[in-house]
Formats: structure tokens, C-alpha cells, sequence
């Protein structure tokens, strides 16, 4: 059976937040709840890297083991996703999450209390019939059920950011990283694409 | 005619008022630690895209994550 897993590769990814803006755009997320974002380090220094970060579905997930109502899962694929009905939005699992996936939507509760958990699902929806519109509306599209892979790794324009089962991840990332190699210029579009296959002979 | 006992009514009501708060049942969730309890879920093939056949699914998503190596697709 298939693991899920999210890769982004550093080397590839400008920081062009076309990720965040497909997950917000297909899930319909609102205002105040990110998803997915980019994290750059040393921004505007040369050799600053940037990365794509949500849930990254850990396979021993923290979230899963403090959430004290017992409302988040893991699918058969290895997707962790959670149960909004049973949420009461204490926060532990934000605390748990090393990552800071879990977000927290403003209301609808009274006195400024924050709603219930949202986060990356994978576009995989969640417990709700596949493709119903309490699913889209609790938990944003279910591509998953589709046959396709998250939006945000799909509309990656570098293809930084890949999804899917992690064993073939590895796969193309191994030949990707033989490809390039590591030579003296160690950031940029040699890195990133490899060498010209003139310039490879 | 006068009733017997005319308080036999209002009293056997407030009785019963009374003893229903014994019955009262747990409204607290117990929770069992380490086990979901949300809602069932069902799986990525049984929707309507693929009615059940889970072979298909696979396929599908395995041309999907295929398709992200580029050097597949150029070359």
C-alpha cells in the first residue's frame, strides 16, 4: 500500500508561492488559515533556500497521540487527516506539530475563541461522503478520490514540490540528484536542472 | 363530593419529577486513549470516480506521481 509523502526539493524551489495560492484557491480556504506556505532562509542572501511546508503526514504523527478527543487519523495511504465534528479546538495538536500545520480559524465560536482544526489534508478530504458537499465545505476538494495527486505539487512550476507514494518520490529524486551532481556551483540553475548535456560529455 | 386525598395527584407529578433525575444518563463522552473515534471514512476508490476498483485507483495515481519526473517526459 501506498505511503504519502510530500518532498520539496530546496534546490528547485524560487519561492514563487504558486502552491499556496492553488491550495487556498481549490479548498477554498478562508481568510486567517494557511495550509501550506513558504519558509526561506537567509531571504535575499546568495544561497538562500526556500521550502514549501504543511502537514507533512508524519507516519508516527504527535498530533494523533495528544489530541485528547481522539479525532485524527491515519487513512489507509498513510494520509493523516481528522475529524472536524468531534474538534474542540483546543490546540494541543498545534503544540504537538513540529511543523505548526494545524491552523485555527477565527469563530464562528463567541468571545474570540478560536473554531475548529484545519489543515493540509492531502486533498484527500475527510470523513464525509467522497465528493459531498459537507466534505468540500469541512474539509476543501477531494482530489485524492479523483485518481489525482494534491494541486499544490501539481501546479509546482519547478516541480520542486513533489506528492505521492514515497517509495516512487525517492525514485525520482535519487535520479534527480545524480543528474546534477554536486560541483563547485552549488546553488542555482546548473544545480537545480544539471548541466547541459553538451556541457555533461 | 370531596376527593379522598386532593393533594394525590400534584404529588405523585412532583414524585416523578423527582425520581427522573435518578435516571439520568452520562452525558460525558468517554474517550479511550489512543483509539479514533470520529466518524468512519471512506476510501479514495469506492466514490464515484472509481465505484470500488481499487486497481484503477492505483494506476491512475501511479501515472500521476510518474508524470512529476520531468526527465521522463522531455526526454
Amino acid at each position: 500500500m501506498a505511503r504519502m509523502k510530500f518532498l520539496c526539493d530546496a534546490e528547485r524551489c524560487i519561492e514563487c508561492n504558486g502552491c499556496v495560492t492553488a491550495c487556498k484557491n481549490e479548498h477554498e480556504v478562508p481568510w486567517g488559515v494557511n495550509r501550506r506556505r513558504v519558509v526561506t532562509i537567509n531571504d535575499g542572501v546568495p544561497g538562500e533556500r526556500s521550502i514549501s511546508v504543511a502537514c507533512m503526514h508524519c507516519s508516527d504523527a504527535p498530533c494523533i497521540a495528544v489530541c485528547p478527543t481522539n479525532v485524527i487519523y491515519h487513512t489507509e495511504e498513510g494520509v493523516v487527516l481528522h475529524d472536524k465534528d468531534g474538534c474542540i479546538g483546543c490546540g494541543y495538536c498545534f503544540y504537538a506539530c513540529p511543523f505548526g500545520a494545524p491552523q485555527f480559524p477565527n469563530g464562528p465560536a463567541a468571545f474570540g475563541a478560536r473554531g475548529k482544526m484545519d489543515k493540509c489534508t492531502f486533498c484527500a478530504g475527510g470523513p464525509e461522503e467522497n465528493h459531498s458537499d459537507a466534505e468540500f465545505e469541512k474539509y476543501g476538494r477531494n482530489r485524492l478520490a479523483q485518481g489525482k495527486l494534491p494541486l499544490c505539487a501539481e501546479m509546482c512550476s519547478t516541480k520542486a514540490l513533489l506528492a505521492g507514494d514515497a517509495a516512487e518520490l525517492s525514485d525520482i529524486f535519487r535520479e534527480r540528484a545524480l543528474r546534477r551532481g554536486k560541483g563547485f556551483e552549488a546553488w542555482g540553475w546548473m544545480t537545480a536542472y544539471g548541466k547541459d548535456k553538451e556541457e555533461a560529455k | 363530593m370531596k376527593p379522598r386525598f386532593p393533594l394525590r395527584l400534584p404529588a405523585a407529578v412532583a414524585a416523578l419529577v423527582l425520581l427522573a433525575g435518578c435516571g439520568e444518563q452520562p452525558q460525558v463522552v468517554q474517550y479511550e486513549q489512543g483509539k479514533y473515534q470520529g466518524k468512519a471514512d471512506s476510501r479514495p476508490w469506492e466514490g464515484s470516480s472509481f465505484n470500488g476498483d481499487k486497481a484503477a485507483w492505483e494506476r491512475a495515481l501511479h501515472d500521476r506521481v510518474r508524470s512529476q519526473n520531468e526527465y521522463k517526459r522531455v526526454e
